[in-house]
C-alpha cells in the first residue's frame, strides 16, 4: 500500500510548502479558527493527476469593466483611486498565463457592499467592490479600484483589520489554488491583526504586502501598487530535466 | 525575486458577493448531456461543535466518466466529454449545505499507475479557515475502494469519513458530510 515504485509516473509532483511559509489551520488569536481547524494531522498525499490538474478559466465571461471597479456604476466611487498590478508566477519563476483572478474588498470607508456587514460606515452607491480578470501571456494582471478602508470586527476588544483586498487565484493545478489578502505598505494595524500574524514566518507575511510603485502611478490620476503572486509549481520543469 | 508561494489567508465572512453569486457559483459540474451515472450530491459542513457552517465555499474538481480530466496535463488516451466541465463551486446555506449536479467519475491512475477508485477532489474555504482544507469524496459501496492507493494511506477506522452515502430519498442522490473537527473528523490531506 502506497509503496514507492520504480515505474515512471506520468505525473510530475509539485513542490511542497516550506515550514512557516503558510498559516496553520489553527491560530488561536483568530477566534473563528478554534472550532474550524482539524485536530488530527493532515495525511500526506502523493500527487496524482487529480491534484496536478485543475479548472482552467472555469466559468463566466470577463466583462469590460470587471477589472475596473471605478467604472461599474453611473458615478465614480469616493476614495483614493489606485492601480493594482503585478504578475502571477509559479515557484519556478515561470509566468502563469490565463489565470483567473477574482477580488473583493470594502469601500473607502471600510464597509462591504454585503448585507451582513453592519459596520456603521457609509455605503457607496457607486462602488460594489468586486472584480475579476485573467492574466495575460506573461502572467500580468491589472485592476483599477479605490483604496479600501480599515474596518472593525469582533475578534477581540478594539479589533481592526488592516486595509486589504481579497484575492482568489486559479493556477494550473487543484493544489496551486490560492485565496489570500493583499495589504498596503506601512499599515499600523499589522502588529494587532491575527489574520496577518497567522503566517509564522515574518518574511512570508511580508509577501502579502503590496509595494507603492511610481512607474505604475499615473500623473494626475491614480497611485500605483505592485503585487506579485507566487503559486506552487512543479518540482522539475521541462527545462531542468 | 523570492519565489516562495504567497501565503494563504481566510476568505473571511464577506466573500459571497464575489465568489458565490448566481453568476459566479457553479452547481452543474456535468451538464445534462454529459456521459455517466447521474449524481445529485449534497455536501454539508459542520464545525467542531457539530454546528452547521453557513459561510463556507466548496470547490470540486473531478474527472469525466472515463476518468479523464479536462486539462492539458492529462495525457491519457481517453475521450474528452464536451458536455462535461469538471469544476463546481457553491457556498453553503444556513444549514451548512450545498448541492451539486454531476456524474460519477471514472478511474484515474494513481501512484505507480495503480488505478484510483472514483473520487471527487474537494477544497473547503470558509471564515475562520486560514487555508483551504482538501479532502476527497469516494462513493460508499464501490468495490474499487478496496484497492484504492490513496484510501490505503488512511487509517482504516477513518476511511468512512471520505465516503459519500447514497440518499435513498431521491434518485441519484448522495450525501457527504465535512466534519472540520472532533468526533468522526473528516480526513484532510496534505497536498
Amino acid at each position: 500500500m502506497g509503496q514507492s515504485t520504480n515505474q515512471r509516473s506520468i505525473v510530475t509532483p509539485y513542490r511542497r510548502h516550506q515550514a512557516g511559509s503558510q498559516p496553520n489551520s489553527l491560530y488561536e488569536p483568530y477566534r473563528a479558527s478554534v472550532r474550524r481547524a482539524p485536530s488530527q494531522p493532515l495525511i500526506f498525499l502523493p500527487h496524482t493527476l487529480s491534484e496536478v490538474t485543475g479548472p482552467i478559466y472555469p466559468h463566466g465571461e470577463i466583462g469590460e469593466t470587471d477589472n475596473d471597479l471605478t467604472r461599474q456604476h453611473a458615478g465614480e466611487p469616493l476614495g483614493e483611486r489606485i492601480i493594482v498590478t503585478g504578475r502571477v508566477l509559479d515557484s519556478n519563476g515561470h509566468p502563469v498565463p490565463h489565470a483567473l483572478i477574482e477580488l473583493w474588498q470594502a469601500n473607502s470607508a471600510g464597509r462591504y457592499a454585503h448585507a451582513i456587514d453592519q459596520h456603521p460606515a457609509p455605503r457607496d452607491p457607486n462602488f460594489t467592490g468586486t472584480g475579476r480578470t485573467l492574466t495575460d501571456e506573461g502572467g500580468m494582471y491589472r485592476f483599477v479600484t479605490i483604496k479600501p478602508g480599515p474596518y472593525p470586527w469582533l475578534n477581540h476588544y478594539n479589533a481592526w483589520r488592516p486595509a486589504h483586498i481579497h484575492f482568489s487565484v486559479f493556477g494550473r493545478a487543484f493544489l496551486s489554488r490560492l485565496v489570500t489578502q493583499m495589504y498596503f505598505p506601512g499599515d499600523p494595524l499589522f502588529a494587532f491583526d491575527p489574520i496577518y500574524q497567522s503566517v509564522p514566518d515574518e518574511k512570508a507575511r511580508q509577501r502579502m504586502i503590496s509595494r507603492f510603485d511610481l512607474e505604475t502611478t499615473q500623473p494626475q490620476w491614480a497611485t500605483g501598487y505592485k503585487f506579485d503572486i507566487v503559486l506552487r509549481g512543479p518540482e522539475a520543469t521541462p527545462f531542468e530535466s | 525575486m523570492d519565489l516562495t508561494p504567497t501565503p494563504s489567508q481566510t476568505v473571511g465572512p464577506f466573500f459571497h458577493f464575489c465568489l458565490t453569486t448566481d453568476k459566479c457559483c457553479v452547481r452543474s459540474i456535468a451538464g445534462p448531456q454529459a456521459n455517466g451515472e447521474r449524481v445529485l450530491l449534497t455536501v454539508q459542513v459542520l464545525d467542531g461543535n457539530g454546528e452547521p457552517v453557513p459561510d463556507a465555499v466548496i470547490e470540486i474538481w473531478q474527472a469525466n466518466s472515463e476518468g479523464k480530466y479536462n486539462h492539458p496535463d492529462d495525457a491519457q488516451q481517453k475521450t474528452v466529454d464536451p458536455g462535461f466541465l469538471g469544476f463546481g463551486r457553491m457556498g453553503t446555506a444556513e444549514n451548512g449545505s450545498c448541492e451539486f449536479e454531476t456524474i460519477k467519475p471514472g478511474r484515474v491512475p494513481g501512484p505507480g499507475n495503480v488505478p484510483q477508485a472514483p473520487h471527487l477532489n474537494v477544497a473547503v474555504f470558509g471564515r475562520g479557515m486560514l487555508r483551504q482544507l482538501c479532502t476527497r469524496i469516494y462513493f460508499a459501496g464501490d468495490l474499487a475502494n478496496q484497492n484504492d492507493p490513496i484510501l490505503a494511506l488512511v487509517p482504516e477506522e477513518r476511511r468512512d469519513t471520505l465516503m459519500a452515502h447514497a440518499d435513498s430519498t431521491r434518485p441519484g442522490g448522495w450525501r457527504f458530510t465535512v466534519r472540520l473537527q472532533g468526533e468522526d473528523e473528516t480526513v484532510f490531506f496534505d497536498l
